[in-house]
């Protein structure tokens, strides 16, 4: 993101466009779309749903911003550090708009970063922009990189700030405004824009703080919500939390997006860093390490995993993690099978039963 | 006097305690499409049975159709009253098991009768009472015979499958194969509790409940062959969620 803001070029994020496609409740129109001309319904839907809008040539953008179509790119960039889903969908439309795709590869899985792996990537970084510089001519600004380094570190801070007023008793925030607060970190990193709404938020924040304002009226319960929102469900959801006076206060998915490993007098390297040592890309006992250390700060009561169908990569209920969190650690967990967007995957009957009972169970104890 | 009342998917079933405990009278009927009305007549229908009126008796629903019954003084979900009605017979750790209508729980509590975790199965009908229903329906046998017909086998039969629409296939690849009717109907009745045992371990006493074992003991038989062990059976299966309300109605 940082380098290609450098280098000056406008960037479009297709993954924003399938949340927002999902948020809407549009996904189950295009998935079959995609499924249809050989994208599997069990791979990620945010993919699914974005080729299969691109392919029925509709897009939500043109009842919000009058946008009748997703921009035709002059490259595509990818880091792998999610999914390989990320790579092929990037891929398609390289394909369809006949445009280079460059990717970075990270190691993956790994339990610490070490020196060597960072040496890796810093050197894919390299050669990315040797590329970029021979399409777009120019050399590259080390001054605007490390400007955007800078604006990205800067809004990764306020970012973190507005996340952490939940550490609060009771909280300001449940984990449903982090997902709609989250766009600027996503796409805007490395901008001037991103900076200034974070900081107009976290003194929100700051404000409903000292006045003692809570998300949830009477909080009873904290719980830390593992894995991806279901974007379609998101108010249905907030409701029935509000209901039973529960609050979502930290998310693996909202509180990962924190990249201060940044700096700007070194922006490749620690962006190398930054960008490889994400949760997602990290091994089993390093993810743990990392939610059990959440639960600690947020004083949570329990855990939610939101096993997404088609997201094996952010949803960790697969290989035992809910059942040593409970058996090792003592915590509460309850497993959601679902989607971001495959509505077709989730039954809000079950989901509604489960959480009341889990509620039930913590209201018991 | 104490009601439980509970709205499942396919049955809707009364009970009344006393202040002891003890049931009064108890009251079961299809659900159907009116989830109010059916459970306005099976309370009805209960508190004749225990020769009550309408007044001074707390009502607690549960089950999908819980927030229904608007006559109810609360709610209460199916897992939280299965757990407190197998509780109340079985005092002690256990993990339970209710095969419903349309899905099945495991529940395992601790031994102060506290939930320390619970799952349903996920989307498949595969392992719950609609798997049976469409199964039977496939092989033409009347749902109430299947219990029967899978006693009189003599033959184990493996079916593996992990949905619904697969297992008919899979029944129906039996059949061509000529395998005998009761050997197939037990192999499905077998497969339910494979479908069960993936869900959690089954550590400790395990108690079999719902409407579906309350109308096939074979699936006692067989988790018990599966297990190595006794399974417990509480008095009256298809009533321990009813039952476990009227005990939250109590409280
Ligand atoms: S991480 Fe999940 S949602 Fe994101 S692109 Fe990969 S598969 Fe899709």
């Amino acid at each position: 993101m940082e380098v290609l803001v450098a280098f000056g070029f406008k960037v479009y994020f297709p993954e924003n466009h399938s949340a927002l496609i999902g948020a809407r409740k549009i996904a189950d129109d295009y998935i079959p779309v995609a499924n249809a001309v050989g994208y599997s319904p069990e791979i990620c839907s945010y993919l699914t749903s974005d080729i299969g809008a691109y392919l029925r040539n509709e897009t939500p953008l043109k009842d919000a911003y009058g946008v009748s179509s997703i921009p035709k790119p002059d490259v595509l960039a990818v880091n792998t550090n999610q999914c390989r889903d990320l790579y092929e969908w990037f891929s398609f439309f390289g394909r369809r708009f006949d445009a280079p795709v460059f990717s970075i590869h990270p190691p993956k899985y790994l339990d610490e970063v070490e020196e060597h792996h960072v040496d890796d990537v810093a050197v894919q970084y390299e050669d990315m922009i040797a590329q970029l510089e021979k399409i777009t001519g120019e050399r590259l600004d080390e001054a605007k990189l490390k400007e955007a380094v800078a604006l990205s570190l800067e809004a990764t801070e306020l970012w973190k700030g507005f996340l952490d007023t939940a550490v609060h008793v009771p909280s300001p925030l449940t984990f449903f405004d982090g997902t709609i607060h989250m766009a600027p970190i996503v796409v805007m990193r490395g901008l001037q824009v991103a900076v200034d709404y974070y900081k107009q938020l976290k003194a929100e924040m700051d404000e409903r703080l000292e006045n003692g304002i809570a998300a949830v009226d009477d909080e009873r319960f904290r719980i830390y919500w593992e894995g991806m929102p279901v974007w379609g469900r998101l108010r249905k959801l907030s409701e029935q939390f509000v209901d039973l006076r529960t609050c979502l206060v930290a998310s693996t998915y909202c509180n990962s997006w924190v990249f201060d490993d940044m700096t700007p007098d070194d922006p490749i390297r620690s962006m190398a860093l930054a960008y490889t040592k994400v949760f997602v890309n990290r091994s089993e006992p390093a993810k743990e390490r990392y939610i059990l250390d959440e639960i600690k700060r947020f004083k949570a009561d329990g855990i939610i995993f939101h096993d997404a169908r088609t997201c094996p990569a952010n949803s960790n209920a697969s290989y035992g993690m809910p059942a040593r969190m409970m058996e090792d650690h003592g915590i509460p967990t309850l497993t959601l099978d679902g989607d971001l967007n495959d509505l077709r995957c989730w039954s809000d009957e079950q989901a509604t039963t489960n959480i009341e009972a889990f509620i039930e169970q913590l209201e018991e104890r | 006097m104490f009601a439980g009342i509970d709205v499942g998917a396919s049955a809707t079933k009364c009970m009344i305690i006393d202040e002891g405990k003890n049931e009064l009278s108890s009251a079961v009927k299809r659900t159907g499409m009116s989830l109010r009305k059916v459970a306005d007549e099976v309370y009805k229908e209960a508190l004749s049975g225990a020769g009550l009126e309408l007044d001074g008796i707390k009502v607690v629903a549960t089950g999908f159709g819980r927030k229904n019954v608007d006559f109810a003084d609360s709610i209460r979900t199916e897992i939280s009253c299965h757990c407190k009605g197998c509780y109340h017979h079985f005092p002690r750790a256990l993990t339970i098991v209710d095969i419903g209508g349309q899905d099945t729980k495991l529940i395992r509590t601790n031994v102060e009768g506290k939930i320390i975790d619970f799952k349903m199965n996920r989307k498949c009908a595969a392992g719950t009472g609609a798997f049976l229903e469409e199964i039977a329906r496939r092989m033409d046998v009347p749902l109430e015979e299947m219990n029967g017909i899978a006693l009189s086998s003599e033959r184990e039969i493996e079916i593996g499958s992990y949905c619904t629409v697969f297992t008919a296939t899979e029944i129906l690849s039996k059949i061509r194969e000529g395998e005998k009717q009761e050997d197939i109907v037990r192999g499905v009745f077998g497969s339910v509790i494979k479908r069960i045992q993936e869900m959690n371990p089954l550590i400790g006493d395990v108690v079999l409940t719902g409407g579906v074992v309350a109308h096939n003991e074979i699936l006692f038989d067989l988790l018990e062959e599966a297990l190595g062990r006794e399974v417990l059976k509480p008095p009256k299966p298809q009533f321990t969620g009813a039952f476990g309300a009227a005990l939250y109605a109590m409280m």
